[in-house]
């Protein structure tokens, strides 16, 4: 008894010391109740010098969290246990966040950076007047692929992948819109399409697809294209520019048919503790020089006009990642479609990933 | 002044369990009943009682018995591994070293040894160019059912090494030395008395591997790129991605059910004690 006693004891002691520690290092680094900024962003998608710079011009420390994809963002920021002052949700999420209530709408007195968006990205049908939000990037959907592992065959429509000589060559994202959204684009539908009949056929197709895929798997497709673990991969533009850099073998194509178009946007949940800050912090990305210097470390296609200037020239002409006005005609912004709709999505890309070879 | 100490007794009998309730209720019974509570509701949140309809669909059954097909089969070669593994331990000089040698990749988080086995099964990782050394040439491994299980099964074995080898130890070794005196040959000893003996280190340790084998999601992903779908991966959908929490709770109640079964059905013998 004495024993567990002791040891109990020793437990609590131990803990107590750990509990001062931290909360000493976190006062002297500065990290207290007032002037900390939480950030809530996609893994790998901001220039971590970037993070540093802002804290050392504003003395307000950044905890910098992340999450992998729209849903998983959304249902933490609903439940409301940490206190995001920043985040950067997908257009189709914003639409439903705003629903939900879940945005503080933003003071543009205090974002004078704003008019270095380029004028194509302000009001936009997700957000009217730019009430709740500001483009941070944007960028397609598309095809990375490995031009010297496919016998010379060319890759310009989504109907391509279906080639029988691609078996077990292809790799996709696991996102129920984006594979469904190929789905449909290849048939000629809209990505926003909710005719069941057309989805159901979207899906069928699909199957047929499935003796070329050989996985279906999250941010790991970028690590696995780069080792060329496969020569096809159905990915974000931004994703094929980082894998490209890794790997200089590969190419990128959005496929003629069309594709998405879609936008990571800066916003203010209401979770948000220091608003004041998150206003710096919004504005501060929106400087153009941080806006260029973040977009050459990121590798997505910013929507910031004066930051093209600080950018490569070849980085800014080069036509797969700012697409011709052609092309950006056939691109579509994801709508909201509702959670029934999106169900039905999801119940489709289960089943199909359950269609075994 | 007997009473008094007995009435005392009582008393902090009773504080003592507050913990173990308080754990129980919240923890165990709350969190149940709340799973109960949110599959009845539809994805609109209306009352309804659809998603029970819709996990007896052929896509969730099918789903159902592909879980348990493969938590079998994890179970099974865990199984076939782990006993000789353990019997073998028992024997050796330091058996707490061998074992704690086995425990030590446990300790290792289990998303960190998936990703080293991206890189080890992969087109070009070590296991392809061994492959290719021993003459057999670079095969798919990575993303296959054999994959999947192997790695599953690397991670699950500690669990059921450790209640065999328990039972294995605390084996009374004469035991044995009575078995071999009256005439058994060592195959008899085995199958009449040390296995018998043994059973419900099997039974735990199996228990401890079906279990969690059943709900597995991060590695159907990460190693079997999601070519196999468990009931787990669909819960981790309907939660994160579709927001249907209902039919997530749904799945998750019929998990709860099959998993209170396998708990009774693996311990009817301790039920006579």
């Amino acid at each position: 008894m004495n024993n567990l006693v002791r040891f109990f004891l020793i437990i609590v002691v131990v803990s107590g010391i750990l509990l001062g520690t931290i909360s000493h290092l976190n006062t002297s680094q500065g990290y207290s109740g007032n002037n900390t900024l939480t950030v809530y962003n996609w893994g790998d998608y901001i220039d971590v010098e970037l993070i540093k710079r802002f804290e050392k011009e504003t003395d307000i420390k950044v905890i910098y969290e992340t999450f992998d994809s729209n849903e998983a963002m959304m249902t933490k920021i609903q439940q409301g246990g940490t206190s995001y002052d920043v985040a950067v949700p997908s257009e189709y999420t914003i639409d439903k966040m705003r629903q939900d209530d879940l945005l503080i709408p933003l003071d543009h007195s205090k974002l004078p950076n704003l008019k270095n968006i380029d004028q194509r990205f302000m009001d936009l049908p997700f957000d009217p007047d730019n009430k709740y939000s500001v483009p941070y990037f944007w960028g397609t959907v598309g095809v990375v692929y490995n031009p010297s592992k496919i016998n010379g065959k060319k890759i310009t429509s989504w109907n391509d992948l279906w080639d029988p000589a691609f078996k077990n060559e292809i790799l996709l994202i696991d996102g129920a819109r984006e594979v469904m959204g190929m789905g449909l684009n290849s048939l000629g539908y809209s990505l926003n399409d909710t005719n069941k009949k057309h989805l159901q056929e979207a899906k069928t197709k699909l199957d047929k697809l499935t003796p070329n895929v050989k996985a279906i798997v999250g941010d790991e497709i970028k690590m696995l294209m780069a080792n060329e673990e496969a020569s096809i991969g159905l990915v974000w533009s931004g994703d094929a520019s980082e894998i490209m850099s890794e790997n200089e073998d590969l190419d990128y194509v959005v496929p003629k048919e069309g594709s998405n178009l879609w936008f990571d946007n800066m916003v203010i949940p209401k979770t948000a503790k220091n608003v004041d800050g998150a206003h710096k912090f919004i504005n501060f990305m929106l400087d153009p020089e941080v806006a260029a210097q973040n977009t050459d470390y990121v590798g997505y296609s910013t929507p910031n006009k004066a930051a093209l200037k600080y950018l490569p020239k070849e980085v800014v002409e080069d036509e797969r990642f700012y697409p011709s006005p052609e092309l950006t005609e056939k691109l579509e912004v994801y709508e909201n479609l509702g959670k029934r709709n999106l169900a039905y999505y999801n119940e489709l890309f289960l089943q199909f990933k359950m269609h075994r070879k | 002044m007997g009473r008094v100490l007995a009435m005392e007794n009582k008393l902090t009998r009773h504080l003592y369990s507050i913990p173990y309730f308080l754990w129980m209720l919240l923890f165990v019974v709350a969190p149940i009943v709340l799973v109960v509570y949110y599959s009845l509701f539809d994805i609109e949140g209306n009352f309804s009682f659809v998603n029970y309809q819709k996990f007896f669909t052929p896509v969730y059954l099918q789903m159902t018995l592909s879980s348990f097909w493969y938590a079998f089969l994890i179970t099974a070669i865990s199984l076939l591994v782990a006993y000789p593994t353990a019997l073998l331990l028992t024997k050796t000089k330091h058996k707490q070293l061998w074992l704690l040698l086995i425990i030590v990749p446990s300790w290792i988080n289990l998303l960190l040894k998936a990703y080293a086995f991206l890189g080890i099964f992969g087109t070009y990782g070590a296991a392809n160019s061994f492959l290719k050394i021993i003459g057999i040439g670079s095969k798919q491994i990575l993303f296959t059912d054999f994959s999947f299980v192997f790695v599953s099964v690397y991670i699950f074995i500690p669990f059921m090494i450790l209640p065999i080898f328990n039972a294995l130890n605390e084996l009374n070794p004469t035991l044995l030395d009575a078995a071999s005196d009256l005439g058994a040959s060592r195959w008899v000893t085995f199958r009449r008395v040390i296995f018998p003996l043994t059973l419900d280190g099997v039974k735990s340790g199996c228990q401890v591997v079906f279990i969690p084998a059943l709900s597995l999601f991060m590695l159907t992903r990460l190693i079997a790129g999601n070519r196999v779908i468990t009931l787990g991966t669909s819960i981790e959908q309907h939660f994160l991605v579709t927001q249907d929490w209902g039919m997530g709770s749904t799945i998750a109640v019929f998990l709860i059910i099959a998993m209170v079964l396998i708990m009774i059905l693996t311990n009817t013998r301790k039920r006579g004690v």
